[in-house]
């Protein structure tokens, strides 16, 4: 059974048509690289998966369990979808680290508050607490960070800061991880230790939706690639197939672009 | 000068008195105004459109018209239109009335700095928050609280500054503050007529007392120097 199953989402903004019937599914390990131009529709697609936007028509299931039905109003209550979102973990383009918070706490806090939810917390406080500081400081650790836990993200750079917000999306845990082109709002020469670091993750059999425009990138990590055109999905299959022998002319147009990137 | 020497205790003794009555009228306004600003800064946000719409006029009411009016209206209107006194007599009703009047106009000037400091802190707080499942108060107040004082504290600062001075305008409804201690010096008491000394020396307290306000309040924003 699939991980992830996205059937027909469509969604609009005002008049313009962003997703149209976009169906795909995911299995568990796999790495997905969603590719295509700006306004293709890529980060609407994602946000729908968080719930930072409700698709208009459409359904999303993870492992089996209906989290979103467009036709039943019931999958939509506020309260469920906190829950639901956990799902997913989602890594922005701009980082949206919490400025005054370190970053150890940055990776801490959600599941704290979390942690306070469950039923025995009062009870074992300080070993729940101490379980989820070695979880984050482990977690910091192994994106390289041992010497930095203790800085406030305004004294980290952009790629630091962006294996710190990785850092804080694993700390919870999610089924599927999800990133909005991690490495975008990078200079050149930091995007490598955040592909790095991606990379690794896939190594590790990490479920990921990777939206980039790193095209190496997509074709070294991921098991599948879709193609993105005008809030569609024009064209999907493996890396060697969307790269090397694309069906479509559009993607043959948009990845003659990148060819440079490629060849590399 | 010798006189000047002379009337100084009396006078000073007198101003201080007043200046109680300042210090009262600023306390009890910023502990009034300061939360309820909050409220009616999210009433402003609401996007239930009848309440946003009712704030922001009770909001350009408050601030489009003085100070000085609302204190006469509200002091004055409910006796003598309504036959209704409900502020009571002599100084405490003057001074209740006072507090009413500077609570409502300064909560409404705090709301809109409030406002601002909400809507500058990025959206991508808040959806970072949300995608972490966290609940909205958990975000309001864990994440973008903070965020929000760190940016309101100079605008904050030149309002409770302001508002130092207004406190100076209750003299219309008679409330005895330090103004009023000063002038009565010009009309006599105390054995002290003629004089105008005492109501320029009056300045002297309110330039102390913002000059220390004006200390604390860069070291609160000092304090908050350690994230951007």
């Amino acid at each position: 059974m699939s991980i992830l199953e996205v059937k027909n989402i469509y969604k609009r903004f005002g008049r313009t048509e962003v997703l149209k019937d976009v169906n795909f599914s995911l299995e568990k390990g796999q790495v997905v690289s969603i590719i295509g131009s700006s306004g293709s529709g890529k980060t609407t697609l994602l946000r729908c998966l968080n719930f930072l936007e409700h698709p208009d028509k459409g359904m999303i299931r993870v492992n089996g369990e209906t989290l979103f039905d467009a036709d039943n109003p019931a999958s939509q209550q506020e309260s469920e979808i906190r829950k639901k979102r956990l799902h997913f973990g989602l890594v922005f383009q701009s980082f949206n680290l919490f400025p005054q918070y370190t970053a150890l706490q940055n990776v801490m806090l959600a599941k704290e508050l979390l942690a306070k939810e469950l039923p025995d917390y009062k009870a074992r406080k300080k070993e729940i607490q101490e379980e989820i500081k070695t979880a984050a400081i482990s977690l910091l650790k192994q994106m390289g960070l041992s010497e930095r836990m203790n800085n406030y993200p305004h004294q980290l750079s952009g790629g630091q800061c962006q294996r710190v917000a990785i850092a804080r999306a694993l700390a919870l845990q999610p089924d599927i991880l999800c990133f909005d082109e991690p490495t975008s709002a990078l200079d050149p020469e930091l995007t490598g230790e955040v592909l790095k670091v991606i990379k690794e993750l896939a190594d590790r059999n990490t479920t990921m939706i990777i939206v980039t425009h790193e095209m190496s990138f997509a074709r070294d990590v991921s098991d599948h690639v879709i193609f993105m055109d005008d809030g569609c999905i024009l064209e999907q299959g493996t890396p060697s197939q969307i790269f090397e022998t694309p069906k479509e002319e559009r993607t043959r147009q948009f990845l003659g672009h990148y060819q440079n990137d490629i060849l590399l | 000068m010798e006189l000047i020497m002379e009337q100084l205790p009396v006078v000073i003794n007198s101003l201080n008195i007043g200046f109680i009555q300042t210090l009262k009228l600023f306390f009890v306004t910023l502990i009034g105004a300061i939360p309820l600003g909050l409220v009616i800064a999210f009433g402003s946000m609401s996007r239930f459109r009848p309440l946003s719409c009712f704030t922001r006029i009770i909001v350009w009411i408050i601030r489009g018209t003085p100070l000085m009016i609302q204190l006469l209206i509200i002091y004055y209107f409910p006796g003598l239109v309504l036959k209704n006194p409900i502020w009571g007599s002599g100084e405490e009703g003057r001074f209740l009335a006072a507090a009413a009047s500077f609570i409502f106009n300064y909560a409404c000037y705090f709301s809109e700095i409030y406002r601002g400091g909400i809507q500058s802190v990025p959206v991508g707080q808040e959806e970072a928050g949300l995608v972490l499942g966290m609940t909205k108060s958990q975000i309001f107040f864990k994440v973008t609280l903070l965020q929000m004082i760190k940016r309101i504290i100079p605008p904050m600062s030149n309002e409770i500054i302001t508002l130092v001075k207004d406190t100076s305008l209750a003299r219309i409804i008679a409330l005895q503050e330090i103004i009023w201690a000063g002038q009565a010096f010009m009309k006599g008491s105390q054995g002290i007529s003629g004089a105008i000394w005492p109501l320029f020396f009056t300045a002297v307290y309110y330039l102390i007392f913002n000059g220390i306000l004006t200390v604390l309040l860069g070291r609160l924003e000092k304090k908050l120097d350690y994230f951007r």
